[in-house]
């Protein structure tokens, strides 16, 4: 016999993934029209490894494997691991990025809730770390031909004709390596990846993953402060610095419809699990988030930031919430000594 | 006159299912086969019941006395015969039985004779006695006594606040009484107006009952007296909750631990306010209350029941549909099971709910937290549900109480809308329930611990006591063996005291004179034959002492 309240709001942890499934949907479709139908493969084998690697790890861990399986969070992953590696990496790599997410970064911290950090996330710096070129390797934009693809995926590998830097990559090496004379304005004009304002093909990506992320806040799936404060610190740090020196740091339109950091602020920093979860807390973990991908993509060795920054800021996460509790009804005025 | 409103954060919007009931008016539930009445009526005090088994009551009787300053009579609710006094089931989470008087009607419903009471000459004082001895409680659900509510308190009343809001779904009794009987309503506002000299006046509805709120609009032009605001509020549970409408109408907001008198604002349910007219107008005291019966029944409606009535007497009223598995007392959101249809009425008894597996479906199995927040973003007290719900879970009680468990108003929100189906409220109900049984031992604890130190303080005081006496004791001896040598040892006396003895001596000497010159005269005429004869007989007694020396001695 359960206790009050006896009516419930038709919910669940089930309807919650299944609607950021959903909203990822026209980022997919417009990835598909750039870059081929590779990520479809790649999405369907993270899809297949992350429910038999939570199925295995549920069963080890005498869990009820059809409950947890069909909550959909182990998709959830998995997807977002397939469109944050290279579409055309090779199987295995997408094979063991899952697998690092799902048995480690999930099942060994405690399996759904309890994970620290974000699993796609722990996969995407794995990899990167251990394969930095397999992880570098993108199809270049425009170039859908699918068997050259398919044969990256599982065959034996012809990259050169198919490949291509991703803007980010391809600025970072221009800036730092190939030619100190080298501008923003210099090698955005003179490269073939760089579109009207983001990467070629990766503006309309980001455009409609900001698409999907309006769904989930209009579902109220996520809140304003996330991405509000990832998008706002990501503009508010690249533009400062590229007010001051145009010519060594990229515009701030640029930062957001390049590389992955439309997908973070709506679908990465939100994670709840391994998020901060207080509105003020919020908006300090998704600023953090944003400086720190601004710092690694300006300075660090790596093309894209996001990964670091967002398990950096999962272990401050902890922190962050502790000292952002909001003041309790009735207790707002004396909100200033009780912290 | 257009009241500014302020918003409570968080609050649900579940289906209100209002208009199942809220279309038939009233009616009066006929007379039951027996009425139960517990002796604890008003929740925090037991009542000293007056009667005995076989005894015949009338309508309105005092049954039994007020105990205490929390405690309110109890009355007959109609006229019969005390069948028993007795443990029987009350509506309480635990299913325990209280002891209740069971009366018998006789069926002719003779009331006591029924005198106004005229408040306008009584001192606030004599009207608050007089809705204890009417047993005037709160009948929002609390059962608090009106007669402490309408108290002073610390700072007196400003705002008299009338809790028409109604925000659990289903129930509709507290909206059928402001569209039948808001005279009644405003009547008795006037009277704790009166009693407490509150400023002014609002009541507050939720907009989802908009006949009501012109009724009672109406009523106020109608009554005629200054600063009665009837406000509209947005619909949205727990906007009913005492501490939620208070912030919606004043923008106060009183935290836990504190009293609306603390802010010289005071909120009663409309339905208090007309028992306490009906109390003061017609001499009756409360012994019946409107009640919604609705749910999983082909018939819904609002009834007009006797205090005490059993709950199976009155499901035939709105006939409980077949597939009806179980019945709620009180609304969905915050209502307990009904343990037994021998259950009475009691005067907080607001709603009878009948549920079926559709309606109220067994939730599904609860899944991990995943920290997704919408718990806080619901939580109308402003808590993080989560976290402490992860405290509660693992026994950390001390961490739940950080954040700040106790200004739970277990109002169920949390668990309306958690996506992992955890029952939050029951998590948040055990952390209290462990945290008050802790205290209480620790209460114990402490108590025992407390006489403990005190027995062993004051064996070490008496013993300290011992030591100084004695100390004291040694202390004095040595002192008057020091003053005894020093007197001892003073070489040369003051003259007073030299002619004192002088005077002493010389006094001696006198005496002693005049005994020589005294003694000799006995004998001094005595010729000498009479003397020899003297010395003969001195000697005989001589010689006897000396033969009855050795007798004396072999006797010893």
């Amino acid at each position: 016999m359960n206790n009050s309240p006896y009516s419930l709001k038709p919910a669940s942890v089930r309807s919650v993934m299944l609607r950021v499934l959903l909203a990822l949907l026209p980022g997919i479709a417009v990835y598909v029209w750039f870059f081929g139908a590779a990520i479809l493969v790649q999405i369907a084998l993270a899809s297949i490894t992350a429910l038999i690697a939570e199925a295995a790890m549920l069963k080890l861990r005498g869990k009820p494997v059809a409950m947890f399986l069909g909550d959909g969070s182990a998709l959830v992953t998995a997807w977002l691991i397939a469109l944050t590696f290279p579409p055309i990496a090779p199987w295995w790599v997408t094979v063991v990025g899952v697998l690092a997410a799902i048995v480690i970064a999930k099942h060994l911290y405690g399996g759904l809730g309890q994970n620290p950090f974000n699993p796609a996330m722990v996969a995407f710096a794995l990899m990167i770390v251990a394969y930095p070129q397999l992880m570098s390797q993108w199809p270049a934009v425009g170039f859908t031909d699918f068997a050259p693809q398919l044969n990256a995926i599982f065959g034996p590998r012809q990259l050169d004709a198919i490949t291509m830097a991703t803007p980010l990559d391809a600025l970072r090496t221009a800036l730092h390596t190939a030619d100190a004379r080298a501008t923003v304005a210099g090698v955005l004009g003179s490269n073939a990846t760089f579109g009207n304002i983001g990467g070629k093909g990766w503006e309309w990506i980001a455009a409609a993953y900001c698409l999907g992320g309006a769904y989930l806040l209009q579902q109220r799936i996520i809140t304003w402060h996330l991405p509000a404060a990832f998008l706002g610190a990501l503009l508010l740090v690249s533009g400062g610095f590229s007010l001051v020196d145009a010519e060594r740091f990229a515009a701030p339109s640029f930062h957001i419809f390049t590389g992955g950091a439309m997908l973070a602020a709506f679908f990465i920093v939100t994670d709840p699990v391994s998020g901060a979860t207080t509105p003020k807390g919020k908006l300090i973990f998704a600023a953090g988030a944003a400086l720190l991908t601004w710092i690694i993509r300006s300075f660090g060795a790596y093309p894209d930031g996001i990964a670091f920054a967002v398990l950096l800021m999962n272990i401050a996460a902890p922190l962050i919430d502790i000292h952002t509790q909001p003041p309790v009804f009735g207790h707002k005025r004396q909100d200033g000594d009780s912290t | 006159m257009i009241a500014k409103l302020f918003r409570f954060k968080g609050g649900v919007k579940p289906a209100s299912h209002k208009d199942e009931s809220a279309n038939v008016p009233i009616r009066v539930a006929p007379l039951p086969s027996k009425l139960v009445i517990p002796l604890r009526q008003s929740a925090r005090a037991m009542a000293r019941c007056l009667v005995q088994p076989g005894q015949i009551v009338l309508k309105g009787e005092m049954i039994a006395a007020a105990e205490g300053p929390m405690c309110t009579v109890v009355h007959a609710p109609t006229s019969g015969t005390v069948r028993s006094i007795e443990p029987q089931p009350v509506p309480h989470p635990s299913g325990l039985p209280a002891p209740s008087i069971v009366i018998e009607p006789d069926g002719e419903d003779r009331w006591i004779d029924r005198k106004a009471f005229d408040f306008r000459s009584a001192t606030s004082q004599e009207t608050r006695n007089y809705l204890r001895d009417c047993g005037v409680v709160g009948l929002g659900g609390a059962g608090f006594p009106s007669h402490v509510k309408l108290g002073p308190g610390e700072k007196g009343i400003e705002t008299l606040i009338l809790n028409g809001a109604e925000c659990e779904p289903w129930i509709t009794c507290d909206d059928r009484l402001m569209r039948e009987r808001a005279d009644a309503i405003l009547a008795g506002a006037s009277i704790m107006r009166h009693i407490t000299g509150a400023r002014r006046v609002l009541v507050g509805i939720e907009d989802n009952k908009p006949q009501a709120i012109e009724s009672m609009r109406a009523a106020v032009q109608k009554l005629g007296e200054p600063d009665i605001d009837v406000v509209a509020i947005p619909t949205r549970y727990p906007a009913g909750g005492e501490k939620q409408l208070i912030r919606v109408l004043t923008g106060i907001e009183i935290p836990y631990g504190k009293l609306g008198t603390h802010f010289g604002v005071q909120c009663f349910n409309v339905g208090s306010a007309a028992a306490i007219h009906r109390a003061i107008a017609h001499g009756e005291p409360l012994i019946s209350r409107v009640l919604t019966l609705s749910g999983n029944m082909a018939h819904p409606g609002n009834f007009e029941v006797l205090i005490g009535t059993p709950v199976g007497e009155l499901l035939p009223l709105a006939e409980p549909r077949a597939d009806t598995n179980r019945y709620l007392v009180g609304g969905p959101m915050m209502g307990v099971v009904l343990q037994s249809l021998e259950t009475p009425v009691i005067k907080g008894t607001n709603c009878i709910l009948a549920g079926s597996p559709s309606l109220f479906p067994t939730p599904p199995p609860e899944m991990p937290c995943i920290r997704c927040g919408e718990c806080a973003k619901v939580c109308p007290a402003e808590l993080q549900p989560f976290e402490m719900y992860w405290y509660s879970r693992a026994r950390i009680f001390g961490k739940a109480q950080e954040y700040s468990l106790f200004d739970c108003i277990e109002c169920g929100c949390c668990s309306y809308v958690c996506p992992s189906r955890i029952p939050l409220v029951d998590y948040f109900r055990f952390a209290k329930g462990e945290i008050w049984a802790r205290e209480k031992e620790k209460a114990a604890a402490d108590l025992a611990r407390e006489r403990y130190e005190f027995r062993l303080a004051r064996e070490e005081r008496e013993k300290a006591e011992k030591a100084a006496k004695l100390a004291a004791k040694t202390a004095a001896g040595r002192e008057k063996a020091a003053v005894a040598i020093a007197v001892a040892e003073k070489p040369a006396t003051t003259p007073e005291e030299d002619a004192k003895k002088a005077m002493i001596a010389a006094a001696l000497e006198r005496a002693k004179a005049q005994k020589e010159q005294a003694h000799p005269e006995n004998v001094s005429d005595l010729t000498p034959e009479q003397q020899a004869e003297i010395a003969a007989i001195e000697n005989r007694r001589a010689e006897i002492r000396e033969m009855a020396k050795p007798h004396v001695r072999q006797d010893d």
